[in-house]
């Protein structure tokens, strides 16, 4: 018990899973500790569901193995201390939205004195109050990722698996939900985002993980992964082969007028710009920066596809 | 999306089964008015044997129906929730993946038992009112349809938790009205005496008991007069579908205990390996 209590959140060894001869996850080995948020990046198809689902039991691994809270992957009770947001997020449409957290209220399972007081304050936190006796048919689809929220933090769970949950949700839900995530990491629980939009996984996050084609390619704290610079430059009359000799300045992301050097030493700018002149362009604007986390992982992927 | 399907469909049922119920009473209450060609109106024993019957050919329309619905209910019981994520979040809760599969098995067996009974209620009240004429054994009645009703409702379950939407469902059906057929052939083996086409009839008894269950409902619904009359007709007497000389066996009944079990057990079996 007490070695459970101190244990990651989240622990993980060699965690593979090959779907025929499709390899979905390649060897996953992480650490995620209490209380921390925890974002899993990687385009589409990278295998991030996939991990979720290995570390909820809904999927088997093929082969390596993993711990949630202290405890192997697939044990009922640990099951009663999380929480889970799955991105494909459906609920009962005959019910109403208390009624399915009354379900969840009772899967849990939490004694029934409670139940009130807890649907109450999870319809409250993700904004339902005033829908709770509306029938789920009539939600939007924000609504439904919200009352699935909802959902998911029933019964005050450590860990929290949030698959991409602000797909359906417009400026103001997406606010909403990291103000939540900050919530939940501010009285303990460890949260696991899976997403692909990287401008939330920077706003909320302590740790990411990089995914790509089932393997991890680069983790580490924000500012481990962030430490670099790079450079955005507005420039005309590049062509194609132009722009190929530039590739010796690092990965760029090239968006026509724009071009974003995701990873360049800020003392190699005008050696670059004299470059860009010399093979004919025009320059309107240079632009140095610190790495976000979009050029980082624009970046990674880049360095993978080589 | 579904449960409002099921509803509607559980609607439909009720308002067809009081149809039926109504106009089987109008046409019940027919036979003990109708005239012959001197004018009398036919005797007792006569309605009797005429009602006895006409009733296992409603029953017959009552078991399929029972038996459709079960399987179309049940065919996408399982796959459909989880190919609409509806069962991702529950089943990531402390739940046990067989509780899933039994407590899906028991609400729906609870419905079929229910409508089994209240329709056998309804329809051989009208019987009695119409006629006078009460099958000799009402409660067994009940119980070998509403096994029917519940095989078919297992075998649609066990192929939801593999098979996509409604085809578990239409699969079941199809084994249904062919272990009917093979009942049937079964029937001809008897009426021929030939040993190979029996065994027909036996062994689709023993994969999928409905047939043998229906013929424990036809035993069940004839008077001791077509029992006596079927058996004085010796092999030629069993070879009919809708006629059964003896009760089912005591070796068949135990093995549609087990067989129920052991589709339970596989279908918990088949959904515990399933991956989501």
């Amino acid at each position: 018990m007490g070695a459970a209590a101190t244990a990651p959140a989240i622990h993980t060894v060699d965690l593979t899973k090959r779907f025929g001869s499709t390899v979905a996850l390649a060897g996953l080995s992480m650490t995620v500790p209490r209380g921390e948020i925890f974002g899993f990046l990687g385009p589409n198809g990278a295998g991030k569901t996939t991990s979720v689902k290995l570390l909820l039991g809904l999927l088997r691994p093929t082969s390596g193995e993993g711990w949630l809270l202290g405890e192997l992957v697939g044990d009922l009770k640990t099951r009663r201390r999380i929480g889970y947001l799955p991105e494909l997020f459906r609920y009962q449409g005959w019910l109403d939205a208390r009624e399915v957290l009354a379900l969840h209220c009772e899967l849990a399972p939490l004694p029934r004195s409670i139940w009130k007081e807890e649907i109450k304050s999870a319809l409250g936190t993700v904004g339902l109050s005033d829908r709770a006796d509306d029938r789920v048919s009539t939600f939007s689809k924000g609504m439904q990722q919200r009352l699935g929220l909802a959902a998911a933090l029933v019964g005050q769970p450590e860990l929290v698996f949030l698959d991409e949950p602000t797909s359906a949700l417009d400026p103001v839900g997406r606010h909403d939900v990291r103000e939540i995530i900050r919530g939940l990491s501010a009285r303990g629980t460890a949260v696991f985002l899976n997403s692909h939009l990287l401008t939330e996984v920077e706003q909320v996050c302590d740790r990411v993980a990089v995914v790509d084609h089932g393997r991890v390619i680069a983790s580490g704290t924000m500012d481990e992964l962030l430490s670099g610079m790079a450079v955005r430059v507005r420039v005309s009359g590049l062509d194609a082969a132009a722009r190929t000799k530039l590739v010796a300045f690092g990965p760029i992301d090239d968006e026509g007028e724009q071009l974003t050097f995701t990873k360049l030493d800020i003392e190699r700018v005008p050696e670059l710009v004299s470059t860009i002149v010399a093979l004919g362009g025009r320059v309107y604007e240079v632009a140095p920066r610190h790495q976000t986390l979009e050029d980082r992982f624009l970046q990674l992927l880049h360095e993978e596809d080589k | 999306m579904q449960e409002a399907s099921r509803r509607r469909l559980l609607l439909a049922l009720l308002v067809l089964t009081l149809l039926v119920v109504g106009f089987s009473a109008w046409g019940f209450n027919k036979i003990t008015t109708v005239t012959r060609g001197d004018g009398t109106v036919l005797p007792a024993q006569q309605v009797t044997l005429i009602a006895s019957q006409l009733l296992i050919v409603v029953t017959f329309m009552y078991s399929g129906v029972l038996a459709l619905s079960a399987a179309v209910v049940a065919g996408p019981l399982i796959s459909s929730e989880v190919e609409s994520g509806l069962l991702l979040s529950e089943l990531a809760r402390p739940v046990r993946r067989s509780e899933v599969v039994i407590g899906k098995w028991l609400g729906l067996a609870v419905l079929v038992i229910l409508y089994a009974a209240g329709s056998a209620f309804l329809e051989l009240t009208a019987v009695d009112w119409a006629t006078g004429y009460v099958p000799p054994h009402p409660i067994e009645l009940v119980i070998y349809v509403a096994a029917e009703g519940l095989t078919l409702l297992s075998l649609g379950l066990l192929l939801s938790t593999r098979l996509s939407g409604i085809t578990g469902g239409v699969i079941a059906l199809v084994a249904w009205l062919m272990a009917w057929i093979a009942g049937v052939v079964g029937d001809i083996g008897t009426g021929l005496q030939n040993q190979a086409l029996q065994n027909v009839g036996t062994i689709s008894h023993l994969l999928l008991p409905t047939d043998g269950l229906w013929r424990g409902a036809v035993y069940a619904m004839e008077p001791d007069v077509i029992l006596a009359t079927l058996r004085a007709a010796g092999t030629a007497g069993r070879a009919n579908p809708f006629s059964a000389v003896d009760p089912p066996p005591t070796a068949f009944l135990t093995w549609v205990v087990v067989w129920f079990a052991l589709i339970l057990g596989l279908s918990v079996w088949s959904f515990r390996r399933r991956e989501i």
